[in-house]
């Protein structure tokens, strides 16, 4: 299926968002999720089940003002 | 006396940004030359190839501070409060910044929004450190949504210009006499910090002023110390100005002198 991931439109088979930060190698503690706006705390990602469209953010720490 | 921010004690009076220096290493040599105790920091997109994130984050961690994650670059409330949750439970702390642009130009606080998200994140447990302009009707607002600190800007973000509207914020200060405010953006040149601590307000928030700088250590060097200068001089209760002439030196019995 097709999501939005950080703005971009790419193919994905994971079924789930933590699946999804997985196969990103994305480690535990070093990102922070929202789906289609909504902040998912990390203990959701597991039970949150990705659907076609959905849009992800994965964000992390960055300098600021 | 120490600064206080939602029961947390601080001695310097500087918050320092994280963006815009010409290094990561320049980067930290400022913070630490600034002593500041509190450091901003943002979220943005993670790459899954170059984790800038993980790195950045690690880089801060050895600078020993106390982090303000912002909301830089939200528009709308729902923007703000997602970002917001975010932020907490990446930088495992209940602070935000909370920034929301009405102007594009400008950088001027959306401050309807504003008073609407401070609202929700208060009540959510955020404590909240809101960019806002000098308007009182609104700081009221802020306060009665829950923040416990105002953040009013002296100038458009990373403009440099210094207080523009010294009038308004010396009433801010006198209308919130107990609530700690704190100069957010506009801040180019220390004179520009030593005269917001003159005007009696706690602290003042920066970052293009000392990472913009041709060395930036040297500048946060001098906003260290121009902080305490300025503190200082409001504490000791300034004489006050006057339109004539008054000689400092004595006149009576200068050689020459006649009654």
């Amino acid at each position: 299926m097709k999501i939005v991931l950080n703005g971009d439109t790419v193919e994905t088979a994971c079924n789930t968002l933590q699946e999804l930060l997985d196969s990103l190698s994305h480690e535990e503690g070093s990102v922070a999720t929202a789906v289609n706006k909504e902040f998912v705390p990390s203990n959701e990602r597991t039970s949150l089940k990705l659907k076609s469209g959905d849009l992800i953010e994965i964000i992390a720490p960055m300098s600021g003002g | 006396m120490s600064l206080t921010f939602y029961q947390s004690s601080f001695e310097s009076r500087l918050l320092l940004g994280s963006a815009l220096y010409p290094s990561p290493q320049i980067m930290l040599d400022s913070i630490r030359a600034s002593e500041t105790e509190i450091v901003t920091v943002s979220l943005r997109r993670e790459s899954s190839t170059d984790k800038s994130g993980e790195a950045f984050w690690n880089l801060i961690k050895q600078a020993n501070v106390r982090v303000l994650p912002n909301t830089a670059g939200c528009h709308t409330v729902k923007e703000a409060v997602t970002t917001a949750h975010m932020a907490r439970e990446l930088f495992d702390t209940p602070w935000i910044k909370l920034e929301l642009i009405g102007n594009d130009d400008t950088l001027h606080p959306a401050v309807i929004e504003l008073v609407e998200a401070a609202r929700i994140l208060a009540s959510d447990g955020f404590e909240v450190f809101p960019y806002t302009t000098d308007d009182l009707s609104i700081a009221d607002q802020l306060l009665n949504a829950g923040c416990e600190v105002l953040m009013p800007w002296g100038a458009p973000i990373g403009s440099g210009r210094g207080l523009n509207n010294v009038y308004s914020l010396r009433t801010m200060r006198a209308h919130f006499p107990d609530t700690p405010l704190v100069i957010d953006a506009g801040i180019g040149l220390p004179s520009h910090a030593v005269q917001a601590l003159e005007l009696g307000y706690d602290a003042v928030l920066l970052n293009t002023a000392v990472a913009k700088a041709g060395d930036p250590v040297k500048m946060a060097q001098a906003f260290a110390q121009a902080v305490v200068c300025g503190r200082n001089a409001y504490k000791s209760n300034p004489m006050i100005a006057r339109d004539l002439a008054s000689p400092s030196t004595p006149v009576t019995g200068m050689p020459f002198w006649n009654k």
